[in-house]
């Protein structure tokens, strides 16, 4: 990302809700502002507003996106500071209003204004594929899918990345996560390769089931602030790949070796 | 006067009746008895009626419209010449054309229109390179040869074979609108739901597994004495 003022605009999407859109966009954005990159966070959920509530910033909210659209403000005084990074800022979503309040083109335009200031424009989509959706990946250059390795949320995933192809957004990237090796393990959950084999997509990387989340969630703080926190450790190589680092996938994340697949299919009656 | 002068057919816009001239009554009488001959693959469907320039009374589509619902079929279109019948059907509520836009699949997104066709060429193939994924559908009147995976959430309905040079696990109807002897292709065939003219097969319950598990063979099912029957490629 050498070129200096231009910055590329990423939108996390799931079609599923609940998956870790939002804290998907909070630790990545969280990351690669440690990484010592310009980095603001939009959320595009308008009417339920959740990734000021990750980074620890809903009480310094004045002003929102709907502002901002409406002209109520200028689109600096929306931009929230965040507390413990220079270069991170968050533009929060209206708690107020519904998705009406802001048209594919408001996105678009303010996101080109935020390209010459920032290495990168993080995109915190809304569930669903309706007009929130579209908003939210009407700006983008590049799009990161995020599912759970479960058969439902691998399905919503698949239509995302249907819709995205059939936007000509290029092809999209892929998150997994809530991964849990155990589960795997005793064959009850989908492992990485099973989801790669349906979406056939790149692999961004792939999270960790982690409890730190929860705590770091309810705390405002993500988890790639703690070093011990094994998601948080997944997020932050996931901001790496993004700059472009070649970082091999972690243990949970390398996809299950061709011994264990045999395993599986002699267990099967 | 013995010549048939109703003509059912299957379209990618569901069934159209046809009504040819003639005496209305002795119509009437053909058709119930044409119903009672349609096999059920057809119930629950939506039919258009043609009637050439005919003119029609609001009694006279009303009774239609109960004879068809009698046999859970029901009537969203009437096609005609006359002024009448057609200001009569719209009056109806009903639809005076095969294209207008709710006849497309229930498809509200713009950006998925590129995706669901509807072409009625019985005779034409067409040729779709890329993987069809949950939600896309593809409608055509024809032959459909895919390469590329159909994934699970995905349809092909196609009046003619289906041909799949990939994974095949969404829905696919082949031989819509009743042609038994179609046949659908897969280098791994492992649909949610086959269906061939009025013929339905169902995927076995799902293991976890499975959804990557497959046989590791291309297949080809097709309708053997009224069951669809899956076999290996090239041992026919």
């Amino acid at each position: 990302m050498g070129d200096k003022m231009s910055g590329t605009i990423i939108t996390i999407t799931s079609g599923k809700g609940g998956v870790g859109k939002t804290t998907a966009t909070a630790n990545v954005s969280t990351a690669l502002a440690l990484q010592g990159k310009q980095v603001v966070a939009i959320d595009a959920d308008i009417g339920l507003r959740n990734l000021d509530v990750v980074m620890g910033l809903e009480n310094r909210i004045v002003y929102d996106l709907v502002h901002v659209v409406e002209g109520a403000c200028r689109l600096r005084q929306a931009m929230i500071k965040d507390k413990r990074l220079d270069g991170l800022y968050l533009i929060p979503a209206a708690q107020s209003r519904d998705k009406s309040a802001v048209s594919a083109q408001d996105m678009i335009t303010i996101c080109e204004q935020l390209r010459a200031d920032f290495d990168f424009i993080l995109i915190d989509s809304p569930a669903g594929i309706e007009q929130g959706f579209k908003n939210a990946v009407a700006p983008a250059d590049h799009v990161i899918v995020i599912t759970t390795p479960e058969v439902s949320a691998v399905r919503d995933a698949d239509r995302i990345i249907g819709l995205i192809e059939a936007d000509e957004k290029g092809p999209a990237r892929l998150i997994v996560n809530r991964l849990r090796p155990d589960m795997i393990e005793r064959g009850d959950m989908l492992d990485t390769t099973d989801v790669i084999d349906v979406l056939a997509i790149d692999l961004l990387g792939v999270v960790p089931d982690d409890e730190s989340i929860i705590v770091s969630t309810n705390r405002g703080v993500p988890a790639v602030m703690e070093n011990n926190s094994r998601a948080g450790q997944a997020f932050r190589n996931i901001a790496g790949r993004l700059l472009g680092q070649d970082i091999p996938l972690m243990e949970i994340e390398a996809p299950t070796s061709w011994l264990h697949r045999i395993g599986k299919l002699m267990r099967r009656p | 006067m013995s010549q048939t002068r109703i003509d059912i057919k299957g379209t990618s816009y569901g069934l159209v009746i046809h009504v040819g001239p003639g005496d209305w009554n002795s119509l009437l009488g053909e058709l119930t008895s044409r119903l009672e001959h349609t096999p059920s693959f057809f119930k629950g469907g939506r039919v258009a009626l043609q009637v050439g320039p005919r003119k029609l009374t609001q009694r006279q589509l009303e009774h239609i419209g109960d004879l068809l619902k009698s046999h859970q079929m029901s009537l969203w279109a009437v096609i005609g010449e006359s002024e009448e019948t057609v200001e009569q059907a719209i009056s109806m509520g009903l639809e005076t054309r095969l294209d207008s836009p709710q006849v497309l699949r229930p498809s509200d997104e713009e950006s998925e229109r590129a995706t669901t066709r509807a072409i009625t060429d019985e005779q034409s193939a067409i040729l779709v390179r890329r993987t069809l994924r949950s939600g896309q559908s593809l409608h055509h009147a024809g032959h459909v040869v895919v390469i590329g995976d159909v994934n699970p959430g995905a349809e092909i309905i196609a009046s003619g074979d289906v041909v799949v040079w990939g994974r095949l696990r969404g829905i696919v109807h082949a031989g819509a609108g009743g042609n038994d002897g179609a046949v659908v292709c897969a280098l791994a065939l492992d649909p949610m739901q086959l269906r061939i003219s009025r013929y339905i097969a169902r995927a076995p319950a799902r293991e976890l597994d499975q959804e990557n598990a497959g046989r590791n063979a291309p297949e080809v099912a097709s309708v053997q004495e009224h069951q669809i029957v899956v076999q290996l490629w090239g041992i026919r």
